[in-house]
């Protein structure tokens, strides 16, 4: 994974809440046993219009939003399945963070494996932020800040481990092998009988 | 397995004594614990990116014995066809199945595939088969692992990632989560069931009322479930958010472990039902949050919007929207703020999935279906959700009532519930469907769902329109049409 201090973007603004997996990827596009190209399919059933053409208006439609790596998303974004395929599919859209004033425990895990930043902020802020999505927001992995240009600074939660994951590009399986003799001990200690 | 730490302070729960008995390595403030995993559990559809991960890393999976496999998502639910071909959706879905058949034949883990009588979906076959046992850490790269939780075992979902790092290494990187406790007392009313239960539970506190919880369910409600409604109940935690849900294990569990296959036998089984009982939170023992719920107060429950959350009595109004997501729900269900949902017209019904696609399950629908026929107009699928449940059912003849009815009667699989293998709802229609999720496009792009228990969704099928289960238990049969 690369490591990359900071993220600086305009957004991209989802406001609805409860955006589900099954949203961001639908599940007719899980038949794949590659990571890659599910850019293509994120939020497929709602890039189109009733009569199946590209709905212009929708966000990831958008021209003018090409090219942005922040997600404003409503509460509980990614809540649902446990598929790995929608922080894929919204990496594969360019998308490098997601700031929501609540982000689900599985979509936000798999995220962070992925080197999608889960910016979680109080719901005030988020909607300040999704009234100026052209505003260009600085995201600070390091110091755990996003900045916005009229010099606000919103310190949001980041867990010490994830923040050195995408900090230093650990490799958390790396991380875990290197756990062998503990994991050898343990399993001496409590299936040996 | 079962031990807890020795300087664990004070009475503790359920939870803290199964998540103290596999840290392998305590958590800090710069590191998340290390959590040994019991039981990895995997399916076609989460796995073989993970597979590809450990061949490109030149790893071999650590334990094989502790993961097992089945086929469920992708996978058919029509026989194989006249020209010996299984109806596989897609072509990707057959290279998906097969992926996970050939990464299973070559790391020597064992597979319930098609030639095993007891393939089925992976939530649904584990337990059958004693593979899932009280106190064990357990994951699978699916949302509701938490299904086994109703055995007294710490049981999540996990991405294809940590579905890698437990191959390799038989462990998660994990923090310890909050712990919630779900109280419910009292007798439930007839034709009130788990799946109304849970419904009401996750209206209750919320579809994210849960996030960064384990749930434990408890009280007498709870205490006088069988095995098959405490999984049910389970199954749905995280459609609260939750991380878990477990109920502790108690005498039922026991009863229902000691009929299956892989569940230590004899002496070892004695031993090991010692160990089990010492689970149960102990008096005493605090939760970062409490939730009390009356029985009494629980109804036939079903969904009026697109999150499980949505969940009403079916005898209440649909409520007024509280933002743009809930009105763009009622707009997507064609529901109004005011109007209950009793009467709305059914296009699908839907009994399966690994919330109610057990034996209790099919026989609640069979009571309701027994000596009717399904509305004019409805399709109505069921299908069982393993190998065994089809033939438990099958004994009893409740395939023949199935057909009877005019409803379809299918091979094992996940179905309509996630609409993958080719079982989908046509745009626009409307689904009563006992699955867990009604997202929109859950059940096939534009496909509308309601979620129901099974008496509910068989009564819906019967009458074409929602409507009140109990209604099917006070009418006499005979009003219906004659079985054919
Ligand atoms: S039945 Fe549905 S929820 Fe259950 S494992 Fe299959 S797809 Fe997932």
């Amino acid at each position: 994974m690369s490591s990359e201090t900071r993220i600086v973007s305009r957004s991209v603004v989802l406001a609805q809440t409860n955006i589900d997996t099954d949203q961001i990827i639908p599940a007719r596009f899980l038949s794949t046993t590659e990571r890659s190209g599910l850019g293509a399919h994120a939020f497929s059933d709602w890039r189109t219009g009733a009569d199946g053409t590209p709905d212009p208006a929708f966000p990831f439609n958008r021209e003018d939003n090409a090219g942005r790596t922040i997600l404003l998303a409503g509460r509980n974004f990614g809540c649902g399945s446990s598929r790995e395929h929608a922080p894929w599919a919204l990496r594969d859209l360019g998308l490098r963070a997601v700031v929501s004033s609540e982000i689900a425990d599985i979509f936000r895990n798999n995220a962070l494996k992925n080197g999608l930043v889960p910016v979680v902020l109080p719901e005030a802020t988020v909607q300040t932020l999704m009234a100026r999505p052209d505003d260009v927001l600085e995201i600070d992995i390091a110091t755990r800040e996003l900045r916005t240009p009229d010099h606000q600074v919103h310190r949001f939660p980041l867990d010490a481990f994830a923040q050195t994951c995408l900090l230093e590009g650990v490799d958390e399986l790396g991380y875990l092998l290197s756990r062998e003799p503990q994991i050898a001990l343990y399993e001496e200690r409590f299936h040996a009988r | 397995m079962t031990e807890t730490t020795p300087n664990a302070p004070g009475p503790s729960t359920l939870f803290d004594k199964l998540w103290n008995a596999h840290v392998v390595v305590p958590e800090t403030d710069t590191a998340p614990a290390v959590l040994y995993i019991d039981l990895h559990l995997i399916h076609e559809v989460t796995s073989p990116q993970a597979f590809t991960e450990l061949r490109t890393r030149g790893l071999a999976p650590r334990a094989p014995a502790r993961t097992k496999g089945t086929l469920d998502h992708s996978t058919p639910t029509l026989p194989v066809g006249a020209d010996g071909e299984r109806p596989f959706a897609t072509p990707a879905a057959r290279a998906q199945v097969q992926t996970l058949i050939d990464n299973c034949a070559a790391t020597g883990i064992e597979l319930f595939g098609f030639e095993s009588a007891q393939r089925g979906i992976v939530h649904v076959f584990a337990p059958e088969m004693g593979f899932t046992q009280p106190g064990m850490t357990i994951v699978c790269g699916d949302s509701h692992t938490s299904t086994h939780g109703a055995f007294g075992a710490l049981a999540f979902g996990i991405g294809t990632s940590e579905v890698g790092h437990v191959l390799a290494t038989q462990c998660l990187l994990q923090r310890r989560p909050n712990t919630m406790s779900v109280t419910v007392e009292g007798d439930l009313g007839p034709g009130v069931g788990a799946k109304d239960v849970i419904l009401h539970v996750i209206g209750v506190i919320g579809v994210n009322g849960g996030t960064g919880h384990v749930i434990e369910y408890r009280g007498s409600t709870i205490r006088a479930m069988d095995m098959e409604q405490r999984m049910t109940l389970c199954n749905m935690s995280i459609e609260a958010g939750a991380r878990a849900g477990m109920v502790a294990p108690d005498d039922t569990t026991f009863a229902w472990l000691a009929d299956t296959p892989r569940a230590p036998k004899g002496e070892a089984f004695e031993a090991a039902k010692a160990r089990w009982r010492a689970l149960a939170t102990d008096p005493g023992a605090r939760f970062d949050v409490d939730v009390s719920i009356d029985a009494r107060d629980i109804r036939p429950t079903v969904t009026w919007g697109t999150h499980p959350g949505t969940a009403i009595a079916i005898d209440r109004p649909v409520p007024d929207p509280r933002d743009d997501a809930e009105r763009k729900g009622q707009r997507y269900m064609g529901v109004r703020a005011g109007d209950t949902l009793a009467g709305l017209s059914v296009d699908v019904v839907f009994v399966g999935s690994c919330t109610n696609g057990r034996l209790g399950d099919l026989r609640e629908a069979a009571r309701v279906l027994a000596g009717r026929r399904v509305a004019d107009g409805v399709r109505m699928l069921v299908v069982p959700g393993s190998g065994e449940v089809k033939r438990a059912a099958e004994a009893e003849g409740i395939d023949a009532v199935v057909r009877a009815a005019g409803a379809e009667w299918r091979e094992p699989g996940c179905s309509m519930c996630i609409a993958m293998n080719g079982d989908l709802v046509a745009p626009g229609q409307l689904a009563v469907s006992t699955s867990n999720r009604n997202f929109e496009g859950r059940q096939g792009p534009g496909a509308r769902t309601v979620l129901a228990s099974p008496a509910t969704a068989a009564w819906a099928a019967v009458r074409g329109t929602l409507g009140d289960p109990r209604e099917a238990f006070a009418a006499p049969q005979t009003s219906q049409r004659e079985v054919a």
